[in-house]
C-alpha cells in the first residue's frame, strides 16, 4: 500500500504548507508558508520531519482524513476535539480516521504526518499562496495526498509541553513602522491605547481589524514598497490589517508599525470577534 | 540613504530616485550581506529581509551603509525581446495623452530601451522604465476587471506584461505571445530585476 492520506472532508479550508518561498520576493513572489511557523515548525519536529517538510494547515477544524498506511501523526496549534493526537505524535493504522471538530481556542490546527505530504512543490516550495494562486490548491474531499518515507528517528518526545492559543485577549509588542511620521501625533497612542478587534474578513492574507481609526498627517500617495509579515498596513479606512504569511510583496499604504515577528504567530491563530491589543515593544 | 524601522527582520532603505534604488538593488543582489534571504526593491525603497539566526539588523544595517551601488547596471543586464502586436484598446488614448499619432507612440516604445526596476502586484510582472524617460500616462480612470494575460501596458513612467488575466487599470497598448512568467520553465520570471527590455512590433494579425 502507497503511503498516503485520503482527504474525506477539508473543513472550512485545509491547504498545504511548509516553510514557504523566501527569497524571491524581488520577482514578485511573496513568501507564504505556514501562517503560525513555531506551531508548524513544532509539528515537523514531534514526528522526526526534517525542517521544511510539508503539514496541512486547518482554519477552524473540520478536516477529515483516512490513513492508507500506518502512519504517525500530530497536531499542533489550535486544539481540536477528535484529535488524539495533540502536542503528542501517535500511530494512525492503515484504515483509520481522523477527524477534528471545531478548535476550543485558535483558529490554525497543523496536521504533521511522520514522512511529510509529498504534494508537487511549485517555485521551491509546496505551500497554497491565497493572493497569488501559486502551490497546491486548497484541499477538496477525495484528495489523495502522497506521504514520504520518515528520514530520521523519532524524537524521545511524548508530549511537548505548549500552551494553546488564547480565547480571550491577546496582547502583542508593536513597533514603530517606517511611515509612523505619515500619521498625527496622537496615532501611536491611539493604536497601542484600546483594544482592536478582529473581523470576518480576515485570512491568510491578514488580519483586518476594527476599532479606533487611525488618522494620517500626509494624505498624498506613498510610493509602492516592500513588506514583511508583521507589518501594520493603514488603508484609507484607518483601522489597521495585519499581513500575515500571504501579504503582497509591496503596498502602497502607509505602514505604521509592526508586530515583533515572534508574535505574528500567536496573532495566526487569532479569530474572527477576538481582542488584539498592541503594546510598545523594544527593537531586537 | 534614509534607513527606516521595518519590524524585527527587515530595514526599508529609502532613497531620491529610482535610479538609486537601481544602483543599490544591484549592488546588494551581487554581494547579498550574510544574513539576508531578500532584497525587494521598489520605486524609492529597498527593503532588506533578514533571518536574525544568522544576522542582527545591525550587523545588517552596517553591510547595507557599506554597499557601494552600481550606477553602470542599467546597460549590463541580459536583454529580453518581447514581440509586440500593437492593438491595444488604449492605444488611440495614450497617443491623445501624448499628443502623439498612435504610429509615434508604437515608434518610442520599440525605440526605447526599458531595464526592469523592480516587481510586484503579482508573481513575474516586472515595472520597466525608460532611461530616455518621455512617459507620463495617467492610469485609466476606472480599472479593468479583466485584463488578458500578455497585455503590454503604460502607467506613470512605468511599462509592464501582464504574467496572467488579472485586475487592472493600467493603459493597453499592445499584446505578446510570450510567457513573461511560466512555471514550467527555469527561470519562471523572465522580467527580473536588472534585466533590459526592447519591445518589438510585429504589425497587426
Amino acid at each position: 500500500m502507497t503511503r498516503a492520506v485520503t482527504v474525506l472532508a477539508p473543513g472550512p479550508s485545509t491547504t498545504v504548507q511548509d516553510e514557504g518561498r523566501p527569497g524571491q520576493a524581488s520577482l514578485g513572489i511573496g513568501r507564504s508558508g505556514a501562517c503560525d511557523r513555531a506551531s508548524y515548525r513544532l509539528a515537523n519536529r514531534l514526528v522526526g520531519n526534517a525542517p521544511g517538510a510539508a503539514a496541512l494547515e486547518v482554519t477552524f477544524g473540520g478536516l477529515a482524513l483516512r490513513a492508507e498506511h500506518d502512519l504517525v501523526v500530530v497536531t499542533t496549534g489550535a486544539p481540536c476535539p477528535g484529535s488524539p493526537a495533540h502536542n503528542a505524535p501517535e500511530l494512525l493504522p492503515a484504515g483509520s480516521e481522523l477527524r477534528l471538530g471545531a478548535p476550543t481556542s485558535g483558529l490554525r490546527t497543523y496536521v504533521a504526518i511522520r514522512g511529510g505530504f509529498l504534494v508537487p512543490p511549485v517555485l521551491g516550495s509546496r505551500s497554497t499562496d491565497v493572493l497569488s494562486g501559486l502551490g497546491p490548491p486548497p484541499l477538496s474531499s477525495g484528495d489523495v495526498l502522497p506521504v514520504g518515507a520518515p528520514d530520521a528517528s523519532l524524537p524521545g518526545v511524548d508530549v511537548a509541553p505548549v500552551a494553546d492559543p488564547p480565547a480571550g485577549e491577546l496582547a502583542v509588542r508593536v513597533l514603530p513602522g517606517p511611515r509612523l511620521d505619515w500619521f498625527a501625533d496622537e496615532a501611536w497612542t491611539t493604536l497601542t491605547g484600546q483594544p482592536y478587534t478582529v473581523t470576518s474578513e480576515s485570512n491568510r492574507v491578514g488580519v483586518r481589524l476594527d476599532g479606533l481609526p487611525l488618522d494620517r498627517r500626509r494624505t498624498d500617495e506613498l510610493p509602492s514598497e516592500g513588506m514583511v509579515r508583521g507589518a501594520l498596513q493603514i488603508p484609507p479606512s484607518g483601522r489597521p490589517v495585519l499581513f500575515l504569511a500571504d501579504h503582497p510583496v509591496t503596498g502602497g499604504y502607509p505602514v505604521v508599525g509592526y508586530v515583533a515577528d515572534d508574535d505574528v504567530d500567536r496573532c495566526a491563530q487569532l479569530r474572527p470577534g477576538q481582542a488584539l491589543r498592541f503594546r510598545t515593544g523594544q527593537p531586537g | 540613504m534614509r534607513i527606516l524601522p521595518s519590524g524585527t527582520t527587515a530595514l526599508l532603505v529609502e532613497v531620491d530616485s529610482l535610479d538609486e534604488v537601481l544602483a543599490l538593488y544591484a549592488a546588494l543582489d551581487e554581494e547579498t550581506p550574510q544574513g539576508v534571504v531578500d532584497v525587494v526593491p521598489a520605486a524609492r525603497t529597498v527593503l532588506v529581509v533578514t533571518d536574525p539566526a544568522i544576522s542582527s539588523l545591525s550587523e545588517v544595517e552596517v553591510a547595507v551603509r557599506r554597499a557601494k551601488p552600481r550606477r553602470d547596471r542599467r546597460a549590463a543586464g541580459n536583454l529580453v525581446e518581447i514581440p509586440v502586436r500593437y492593438d491595444g484598446e488604449d492605444l488611440a488614448d495614450v497617443a491623445a495623452l501624448l499628443e502623439l499619432d498612435p504610429a509615434d507612440v508604437v515608434r518610442r516604445h520599440t525605440g526605447a530601451e526599458w531595464t526592469v526596476a523592480f516587481s510586484g502586484f503579482a508573481p513575474g510582472f516586472g515595472y520597466l522604465t525608460s532611461a530616455s524617460g518621455g512617459w507620463d500616462v495617467p492610469r485609466r480612470a476606472s480599472p479593468r476587471t479583466k485584463v488578458p494575460a500578455g497585455s503590454v501596458a503604460l502607467a506613470g513612467e512605468f511599462s509592464g506584461v501582464y504574467p496572467r488575466e488579472s485586475p487592472g487599470g493600467w493603459q493597453l497598448i499592445g499584446r505578446t505571445d510570450l510567457a513573461v512568467f511560466d512555471l514550467a520553465r527555469e527561470p519562471a520570471a523572465l522580467l527580473q530585476p536588472g534585466v533590459r527590455v526592447r519591445f518589438v512590433d510585429v504589425g497587426r494579425p
